[in-house]
């Protein structure tokens, strides 16, 4: 008896070497293109070390009432609010309120723009004013916007129409923003009446990504910095409670987050799905493609991107109009957001889509069938397209 | 200081047992201890007629990991030396301490150190560094004692084993034959707001280690109550119902009001029993915790959570084997859960994630009965984040050894 099992265990020692040798049950990475994170190729040593800094800043450093979060916020972190540097949740969507043209935002005063709905322990979270036009607002996904950063303004400016002189029905144009006192225009910067070009955030209404990063901090997560250095709690300037070191390593990791890639590239229903989404015209707003120009970091220089966005504002009708605004933007403009990794977000939205500006999409064709205004006559021909057609542009979309 | 004049003691004390004779105090294998008994429990080293017993152990693991196809490489791991002192210093009154190095000195803990006075065996006065008694880890937690070369999940962050606080109170236990009753209630410091404050991004109750000054002071002036009823049979095995609760946050300074009263209020059932016939060991735990977190806070910090683990251990051999004469071989499995956020979110009704799920098949030797333990495992760790996204896989395998000296 004592033999036999004796063998048993020498048996069951052997299985387990086995399985020890076995790779398969070591859990390997998922497919490249099937994630958002990492880093663009071509970083040199001295950049992958930046990029593994601001990656710790962004994902790990969660703020705390002794290391400064609040007191009122919105999140603890910037992971918080973008799981693995996709699209957000409703749970970390956060709430613009004040603005509704261009005359500027009348709220600043009683804590406009952006209201932090929550705070720490003895502290009462900031109410909407009564009356307040408002605007919820579900992260963007992070991927890719260093290449967006560096397209050129010419770019842009050479595919708006705003007074739609071609006849197409759509008119984008860009959002003209005023700099915060610590940005220079980039060079070959476009400039109207002393106001420039903004390209990041739904209205557009963010020059840049140290713009976005310091604004992050401050707004969502209530923490000062040599940029924004304005308690929001107080409206008094305070000390930096982050480093600025840290703030340009967050800027550099999100300037070399890699672009989505897309998946099913072979597939024929997503070519299928390509032709119909230039067919029905929808490539009018979500242009494929844009081409980046000279930057600092070599690997973001001179490429073609693939982003489905021209980062001009459009007019989206009367649905998506929630009377908010930003810079120069009317209340139913809406930059085009990039389509890019569209297909990728549910892994980062809990496993549910949660599409447009707030989030109110749950899929992507109710998306589509929300677009109006300038997209409202290819939101027609969308639904003039037969069941299998619109399951082909889909799964292009999810492709990207 | 303290710890150095412990040390030194300590470590004369070895040296001297060198010219001396030695008496090895073996653990009780009564059958009727209690997971109570577990800090006395011990095997002891007594030297001479010293009233002084000294003991203490070590472990240390390799582990390989990967997590989603990165790895970090191998590494190896002093995962912590433990030691220990008792002295009877009259027939009712005894005294034990324990003091811990984790990984080198990087942290070095005063775990336990208390008095013990017996007036009655249903009435024993115990004051000092206890270890609250939360479930049974947070008591039993030596390493040769275990199969697995990680805690668990649940009794190690869930529940913050070692968790010691400085206070007092009563326990004792009343025998009849086979059957053991016992019980703890206890007043000591307790928890602070960090656990709902903390880098961990979540309701953390092991946030609150980090606060040393615990042992000098009440973090808000209010007691942590911790209670346990347990019952042990000696051919069935123990089952034990324990809670610990109280004011966590500072709500009031210099007589100004802070914030409202909030508690934490944590409940366990912890059991062990020896299957009879096949001699299937099976250790569990599950615990509950409810943590009062300000609705205007976030709901990254959950305020329920629950989670534990069940050990199955099966010798598969006893006796001589590689030289040791009383040596066994066990096959053991581990499975553990933790829901660090039970609930649904506010704004969309979805069921709230950051949950782990791990299992750990083992392989461990022992060669000299309960003293030492060679193990060897695989473990599977799969982790959702807040928001329910595809888990994140880590598994690895662990090589370690443990042993009381």
């Amino acid at each position: 008896m004592q033999n036999s099992t004796f063998g048993m265990g020498r048996l069951a020692l052997f299985l387990l070497l086995g399985l020890a040798s076995c790779e398969k049950i070591l859990p390997l990475a998922p497919e490249e293109n099937a994630l958002l994170d990492g880093p663009v190729e071509g970083l040199n040593e001295a950049e992958n070390l930046r990029f593994l800094r601001g990656d710790a800043a962004f994902n790990t450093e969660v703020f705390t009432p002794a290391t400064g979060l609040g007191p009122l916020f919105v999140a603890s972190s910037c992971g918080s609010c973008h799981a693995g540097d996709g699209k957000g949740h409703p749970f970390s969507t956060l709430t613009r309120f004040g603005q509704s043209d261009s005359s500027g935002n009348p709220f600043l005063y009683p804590g406009g723009p952006q209201l932090q709905h929550r705070a720490i322990p003895g502290f009462v979270p900031e109410q909407l004013p009564p009356g307040a036009p408002f605007a919820k607002l579900t992260p963007p996904a992070n991927t890719g916007l260093g290449f967006l950063e560096a397209v050129p303004d010419a770019e842009l400016f050479a595919w708006a129409d705003p007074g739609d002189a071609n006849n197409d029905g759509i008119s984008g144009r860009p959002n003209w923003i005023s700099l915060p006192a610590y940005l220079s225009a980039r060079p070959g910067a476009m400039a109207l009446n002393g106001r420039f070009i903004g390209r990041f955030g739904k209205k557009a209404a963010v020059y840049d990504l140290l713009q976005q990063t310091a604004n992050a901090y401050n707004q969502d997560i209530g923490i000062a910095s040599l940029f924004e250095p304005f308690d929001t709690y107080s409206g008094q300037e305070i000390d930096p409670e982050v480093a600025t070191a840290t703030v340009r390593e967050v800027v550099f990791y999100l300037q070399t987050l890699k672009a989505p890639q897309p998946r099913r590239t072979d597939d024929p229903d997503v070519a299928a799905g390509r032709q119909l989404f230039t067919q029905i015209q929808c490539t009018g707003c979500h242009r494929p493609e844009l081409r980046t120009s000279a930057s600092p970091i070599a690997a973001l220089a001179n490429r073609t991107i693939y982003p489905y966005s021209d980062l001009l504002l459009h007019d989206m009708g009367p649905g998506l109009d929630d009377g908010y605004t930003e810079g120069s933007a009317l209340s139913a403009e809406w930059r085009t957001p990039p389509l890019w990794g569209l297909g990728l977000s549910k892994n980062a939205q809990g496993g549910q889509y949660y599409l447009l500006h707030d989030g109110r999409a749950r899929s992507i064709e109710e998306a589509i069938l929300l677009h109006g205004g300038e997209a409202a006559e290819s939101g027609g021909q969308y639904r003039k397209l037969s069941a299998i057609e619109k399951q082909q542009l889909i799964v292009f979309l999810e492709s990207l | 200081m303290i710890k150095s004049i412990f040390l030194t003691v300590l470590l004369a004390g070895f040296w001297g047992a060198s010219g001396r004779a030695q008496t090895r105090i073996p653990a009780d294998s009564s059958g009727l201890a209690l997971n109570m008994d577990a800090a006395y429990n011990r095997p002891f080293l007594q030297i001479g007629k010293i009233p002084v017993a000294l003991g203490g152990y070590a472990e240390m693991k390799a582990a390989f990991n990967q997590t989603d196809g990165i790895s970090e490489g191998f590494s190896f791991q002093m995962q912590r030396l433990t030691l220990f002192v008792s002295s009877s210093i009259h027939p009712k009154i005894k005294f034990l301490a324990e003091i811990e190095f984790e990984e080198g000195a990087k942290a070095i803990n005063l775990e336990f150190a208390s008095i013990d006075t017996r007036f009655h065996p249903l009435f024993n006065l115990r004051g000092g560094i206890i270890m609250n008694p939360i479930g049974a880890f947070n008591q039993n937690h030596d390493g040769p004692k275990w199969e697995f070369n990680d805690r668990p999940i649940a009794a190690a962050q869930m529940l913050p084993a070692t968790w010691s606080n400085v206070g007092m109170g009563l326990f004792g236990k009343h025998v009849c034959q086979n059957w053991v009753l016992a019980y703890e209630a206890y007043l000591t410091n307790g928890f602070d707001d960090q656990i709902i404050a903390n880098a961990e991004n979540k309701t953390f109750l092991p946030a609150a280690k980090i606060n040393s000054d615990r042992f000098g002071e009440s973090f808000n002036g209010k007691p942590l109550m911790t209670a346990k009823i347990a019952v042990r049979n000696r051919k069935i095995g123990e089952i034990g119902l324990s809670y610990m609760g109280g004011v966590f946050n500072k709500f009031e300074e210099d007589r100004l009001r802070l914030d409202k009263k909030r508690r934490v209020h944590v409940w366990a059932v912890d059991f062990n029993a020896t299957l009879p016939g096949l001699k299937t060991v099976l250790t569990g735990e599950w615990a509950w915790v409810q943590a009062d977190v300000p609705e205007s806070y976030s709901q990254q910090f959950g305020n329920r959570q629950h989670g534990g683990f069940l050990d199955l251990v099966q010798p598969i051999c006893r006796g001589r084997m590689l030289g040791f004469d009383k040596a066994v071989l066990n096959l053991a499995l581990r499975l553990e859960y933790v829901d660090w956020n039970a609930g649904r979110f506010r704004e969309t009704g979805g069921n709230i994630g950051d949950e782990v799920f791990a299992f750990a098949p083992a392989i461990s030797f022992r060669p000299s009965a309960a003293q030492t333990v060679f193990r060897f495992n695989y473990r599977y760790i799969r982790q959702r984040d807040l928001l329910g996204n595809p888990p994140a896989r880590t598994a690895g395998f662990q090589m370690g050894m443990a042993s009381y000296f």
